[in-house]
């Protein structure tokens, strides 16, 4: 408990992962959340990476890390475009109102 | 070891609610508010357990740069307001979400100014340091040489996500009127000089 290791930031980087997915399937009001959900589960991703980096003292999780950072941040851009588009479009982003591909 | 465990349950706690706030809130400006509390939790975590350029990174680009987008983004479309918020009655108002989130945005950093300052007597597991030199000087010595292909395809994903979104949310107005300059310079007089003769009493028709 007072120790440290590396099974605590392991368990911090599930627990985020679990409230990412959960994030995805809990919204029903829009599909920002989901993509906030979707940071979520990236940035549970980098904790495992990093800490598993640090106590193995091996520095390539941290580079891949960076990597992980950068597909995130294009996903974002071109997540919230694609957001953006479609709300000019439809005049809507909620969760329920997006069917156009029958899904 | 004890101040670690102590700096550890501090920002994992505040991780793990602001995460359940971002996916249980009402108001999607309150979500990104704690979306933004959860990269700085984290990024504080990593730079108390020795990563510390990459703690720097988060703040400087999940922070700095993505969170404000999904801001930018949700007060732009109009999306914010949802049925009930969930502070006082009606009145949507952001205001304590945002007085909340700060309060404890400026006590993390408080907190991992002074944990990083005394790290060496905090942390005394030979595992943490890798060796005496600086997190960042590894970093680049591994990135820059070994994994540099992969640097490179990193920025090119980046160039690529740029070049989408301003192509996905371009948009041509019609109506408008823009100086040309291609027309503008590739006139000669041949095309746009023209000489008539004008009869008495009649003048000249200059558009068709």
């Amino acid at each position: 408990m007072i120790e440290i290791g590396l099974g605590h930031y392991l368990s911090l980087g599930a627990i985020i992962f679990f409230l990412g997915v959960i994030g995805i399937f809990l919204n029903r009001k829009n599909v920002i959340v989901i993509l906030m959900s979707i940071e979520l589960i990236l940035l549970a991703v980098n904790i495992n990476l990093i800490s598993f980096s640090i106590f193995s003292g091996d520095i390539v999780g941290q580079i891949f890390t960076m990597l992980i950072l950068t597909v995130a941040a294009a996903e974002a851009a071109i997540g919230l475009a694609i957001i953006v588009i479609y709300y000019r479009n439809k005049g809507s982003i909620r969760v329920e109102d997006i069917h156009g591909m029958k899904g | 070891m004890l101040v670690h465990s102590i700096f550890f349950y501090f920002f994992s706690v505040i991780a793990i609610f602001s995460s359940l706030m971002v996916i249980t809130s009402r108001n999607t400006v309150n979500s990104v508010f704690f979306l933004i509390l959860d990269f700085i939790s984290v990024g504080c975590l990593f730079i108390m357990v020795g990563a510390e350029f990459l703690g720097m990174i988060i703040l400087i680009v999940y922070v700095g740069a993505v969170a404000v987008l999904f801001l930018f983004v949700v007060m732009m479309l109009n999306v914010a307001e949802q049925k009930q918020s969930w502070f006082i009655g009606k009145k949507s108002t952001h205001i304590p979400t945002g007085l909340i989130v700060s309060v404890l945005i400026l006590l993390e950093l408080l907190v991992v100014v002074g944990g990083w300052k005394y790290k060496d007597s905090i942390m005394s597991s030979s595992t943490l340091e890798l060796s005496n030199i600086s997190n960042t000087h590894q970093l680049g010595l591994v990135m820059y040489t070994d994994y540099i292909l992969y640097f490179q395809m990193a920025g090119v994903i980046l160039l690529l996500s740029m070049i989408g979104a301003i192509l996905l949310t371009f948009r041509q107005r019609k109506g408008v009127k823009k100086q040309s300059y291609f027309n503008q310079i590739s006139r000669n007089p041949s095309s746009s000089i023209e000489l008539q003769e004008v009869e008495t009493n009649k003048g000249v028709k200059i558009d068709d």
